[in-house]
């Protein structure tokens, strides 16, 4: 039983969303289904809450290496809970200037957009910026001419990375007008524009079919493996 | 398997390919690291740009923008969060000065939780610094962030007072006067999304597009690595689209070039994707110069094998 | 290396009784939704959806009367505002409501959709009535066991990562159907595997999934609840977690199965950095060179939705792919006409047949 309802609601849901997008009758039941989703995923938040809790304490608890690490993020956590339910530093709502707690954690001046100003971007940002350093290591690692396609991958990587910069305009900006196809800047659009236009297109059709037999799968309760397998 | 540390005792003996196919990768990062700063540091100190010439896709934005009639009103999508501002906040700001300086009605939406403090911060850097005149509600509106990503697509497709019911200021949305006879996302003529991801343009593509290909036009701004994901919708489904800084320079040098005015000099700010090219040069030469190692370090040590 | 699966030939197996079931189902579903909205919308919103659709035909041809070149560029657009102003004037409220029951623009994609889950259920039904199958080898599966036999030999941990998406993201879905098989793999082994994820309601299925592959492999002792944790919504914040985790614990088997976005790069050059095998599947296509970089094995788009039903041997699964793949013939002859049209006329801008031929496909394909 535990099974046969999770699939039944699978089957039920896929099929309506499925309808809704061909009956315009039918538009609220899909609307329907994925508020339902977004209100199970939203209690589902505070058993996440809960799973983050309870393994940062049992890690406090036993000391485990890198335990302060742990104090860190559960004071992070409850300090920003604080914050956005105490809505600390927010001024009225200008509609209601009387409700002391109608104003916007969004506002300009509060303490949530002090943590998003100065600690979230620049955190959020560095982790972003890491993409470099790992690019620069995979290129250096990866990128080797072991047989011909490689090797195609290589030139194509070349006219791209130089394409893209005003390296390209250095290096063959001197080409006359009748070869200007041949210049990297736009050897480089010709690449992204008809190759990888290609390529994408095959994969995305690929994908696309993918999707369509796994949700055939799941909707007609062939494939339960994401229930844990086995027979319904 | 790894290339990181390595503490062998016998690493002097090694040839030269060996010790620098297990170089670690910390040198790698400390030489992408000067690649970096070097130029920004340069550029900081000498203001100096590299030209740029415009690409179809880019000039396509440009134009999307500029050929609209003044008063039209114009969706803007922030579906992207500070992580990703680096690359996108220099496009971000170039579009919103150019619909500003057309007169267009902006109306800001965002589907990244922290989508909408972007937008806020580009509405203080821009319209509010340099567009004084216009007015929050008459001119420009700033909507939110609503959550559900593609749900909330499928609902500006029938009724988009229901996905975005105030702004965010708490304004209903039926209090909004350009917002008035605004039923669905249709009635927007041009839409723009400023993407970092899901839910992003191609979202946008297969729920609002595909729907509405006819009555309105697309254009967007996305990171480098989404770019050729987006091509393939490229001029069809996406009018005008502008490939990570590359792009967001050239449409920025558009933007300069068209709302230049003799004598005065461009802010900095509406200069960030030209200046971040510079880096991006050195940064691009450092890759193709490991590349190139990565490869002699292969035939060496296949000439070493052979022998 | 073929895997060929016969069965014995059934034709009313247990699963066809169900999708017929599912039919009457969503039929009687189907019934009542269309009863509700048509009751709801005689009752009061008779009037507005009339007016959406009435003044967005009028809205649009201001903006496309609007958006003629001959138009001044700075002359004020005649706003939405009137259009709908004059449509409400000349609305009636008690109108019966003109709303299609069926959306004909939408007519071909049905068609695509009966078309390819024809072609599915058909192969299904003859893979089931014992034909055999055949699907290539895709290395990337091959090494699952073997990458879960390594983290044991080891003492070590099996990361798996099931992308940063949330469950209504498919790829989540094929996410965890891997996430099933290799913990059963894992249990079977007696391997340790961490599952830390990025959504409260991915945690939830994971544990699900989890737990019922240990109790289909026996070792229903073996689970433990701690190893599937949620640790943000927030992408980087998510980052950082599993990679200093990473780094500290160094499990000896990373999979990356799932939508990745950004995060894939950094995932997988830490994996690699820590010497851990590392399998990844995911169809995001703008991060799939990443993952081949730096993985050892990688499930590129299509197979990474077919590595459940290949994994699991079963006919009925394995029946849904060979339904994929008279799908994509189709597209791919679909592709070859067009090709072969639009040349014909380039070379020949009269052939009225062949530009006939050519509009209709775009028809077809929604073009």
């Amino acid at each position: 039983m535990k099974r046969i309802i999770p699939m039944w609601i699978a089957i039920i849901g896929g099929f309506a969303m499925m309808l809704s997008s061909f009956v315009p009758l039918a538009e609220s039941a899909g609307e329907m289904f994925a508020d339902v989703f977004n209100v199970v995923a939203a209690i589902a938040f505070v058993l996440g809450a809960g799973s983050l809790a309870k393994q940062h304490l049992e890690k406090l608890s036993r000391r485990d290496a890198g335990w302060g690490y742990s104090i860190i993020t559960l004071g992070s956590f409850l300090i920003t809970l604080f914050i956005g339910l105490g809505k600390i530093g927010i001024h009225p709502n200008e509609q209601f200037p009387q409700a002391p707690y109608s104003g916007s954690n969004e506002m300009e001046g509060s303490a949530f957009g002090w943590i998003y100003e100065y600690m979230i971007t620049p955190l959020t940002s560095t982790m972003f910026a890491l993409l470099a350093f790992f690019v620069a290591s995979a290129a250096f690692r990866a990128f080797r001419a072991k047989n011909t396609e490689a090797i195609l991958l290589l030139v194509t990587a070349f006219i791209v990375l130089l394409g893209r910069t005003f390296a390209g305009v250095v290096l063959t900006g001197w080409f006359p007008d009748w070869a200007s196809g041949l210049r990297l800047e736009n050897l480089s659009i010709y690449v992204m524009q008809v190759f990888n236009t290609a390529g994408n297109r095959a994969i995305m059709i690929g994908i696309a079919l993918g999707v369509a037999a796994t949700g055939l799968r799941i909707l007609f309760g062939i494939d339960r493996s994401w229930l844990g397998g086995g027979d319904a | 398997m790894s290339s990181g540390n390595f503490n062998n005792t016998n690493a002097s003996v090694r040839p030269w390919f060996e010790r620098l196919d297990r170089i670690d990768r910390r040198w790698i990062f400390l030489l992408m690291f000067l690649a970096v700063a070097g130029p920004i540091l340069w550029i900081g100190v000498t203001g100096k740009t590299l030209p740029e010439a415009p690409t179809l896709a880019a000039r396509a934005v440009f134009e999307e923008i500029d050929h609209l009639p003044a008063r039209t009103l114009v969706l803007i999508s922030f579906d992207y969060d500070p992580a990703s501002a680096g690359e996108l906040q220099p496009m971000a700001t170039s579009l919103v000065r150019q619909c500003a300086a057309k007169n267009l009605r902006m109306v800001f939406i965002a589907l990244w939780p922290l989508g909408n403090q972007v937008a806020q911060q580009t509405i203080q850097d821009v319209i509010r610094d340099d567009y004084p005149a216009l007015k929050e509600g008459d001119d420009f509106v700033n909507m939110g962030y609503q959550a559900g990503n593609e749900a909330v697509m499928k609902l500006l497709l029938t009724d988009f007072a229901k996905a975005f019911p105030k702004d965010s200021r708490g304004e209903a949305t039926s209090n909004i006067p350009m917002l008035k006879d605004v039923k669905m996302v249709s009635d927007f003529p041009l839409l723009i999304s400023i993407s970092a991801g899901y839910p992003g343009s191609k979202e946008w593509v297969q729920y609002v597009i595909s729907a509405y290909n006819e009555k309105m036009n697309f254009v967007t701004g996305c990171t480098g690595v989404s770019a050729p994901q987006l091509y393939p919708y490229f001029p069809q489904q996406i009018a005008g689209l502008l490939g990570a800084i590359k792009g967001a320079a050239e449409y920025e040098s558009m933007v300069n070039a068209s709302l230049a005015v003799d004598g005065v000099a461009t802010p900095p700010k509406y200069l960030q994707a030209q200046r971040r090219m510079g880096p991006q040069l050195v940064a691009h030469l450092l890759m193709v110069g490991l590349i190139i190692v990565g490869n002699m370090i292969f035939f060496a040590r296949k000439r070493r094998g052979a022998a | 290396m073929r895997i060929t699966h016969k069965v014995p030939r059934r034709i009313f197996t247990n699963h066809s009784w169900k999708c017929v079931a599912t039919f009457l189902c969503m039929a009687m579903c189907c019934a009542r939704v269309f009863a509700f909205e048509i009751s709801s919308e005689m009752s009061e919103s008779v009037a507005p959806v009339t007016q959406t659709v009435a003044a967005q035909d009028i809205f649009a041809e201001n903006v496309l009367a609007h958006n003629a070149p001959e138009q001044d560029a700075n002359a004020p657009l005649v706003e939405p505002v009137n259009a709908a102003t004059n449509f409400n004037s000349a609305a009636t409220p008690n109108a019966m409501p003109e709303r299609p029951w069926f959306n004909i623009e939408k007519l071909w994609l049905l068609l695509w959709i009966v078309f390819i889950g024809g072609a599915v259920t058909v192969s299904v039904w003859l893979a089931k009535s014992g034909r055999p199958i055949r699907i290539r080898r895709i290395a990337a599966l091959e090494a699952v066991d073997n990458a879960v036999g390594r983290a044991t030999e080891m003492g070590r941990s099996i990361l798996f990562v099931p992308g940063i998406q949330d469950m209504d993201n498919i790829q989540t879905v094929a996410g965890l159907t891997m996430l099933g098989r290799v913990a059963k793999t894992a249990a079977e082994y007696d391997a340790t595997i961490e599952v830390p994820t990025c959504r409260s309601l991915v945690m939830e299925a994971a544990r699900d999934t989890v737990r019922a592959s240990y109790l289909s492999a026996g070792r229903a002792d073996g689970f433990s609840v701690d190893r599937i944790t949620y640790i943000t919504d927030d992408q980087f914040g998510y980052v950082a977690h599993v990679v200093g985790s990473m780094v500290r614990e160094k499990p000896a088997t990373c999979f990356y199965m799932g939508c990745f976005f950004a995060e894939s790069l950094i995932f997988a050059e830490t994996g690699n950095a820590i010497g851990a095998i590392q399998i990844a599947g995911t169809a995001e296509s703008s991060q799939l060179p990443f993952f081949v970089a730096a993985c050892d094995y990688t499930l590129i788009g299509e197979e990474f939705f077919a590595a459940s039903a290949y994994l699991s041997g079963e006919p009925a699964q394995l029946g849904t792919l060979r339904g994929q793949d008279v799908g994509k013939f189709a597209v791919v002859v679909l592709i070859a006409l067009g090709v072969l049209a639009s040349t014909i006329l380039v070379m020949a801008p009269n052939a009225a047949v062949v530009g006939w031929f050519l509009g209709g496909l775009q028809k077809v394909l929604g073009g």
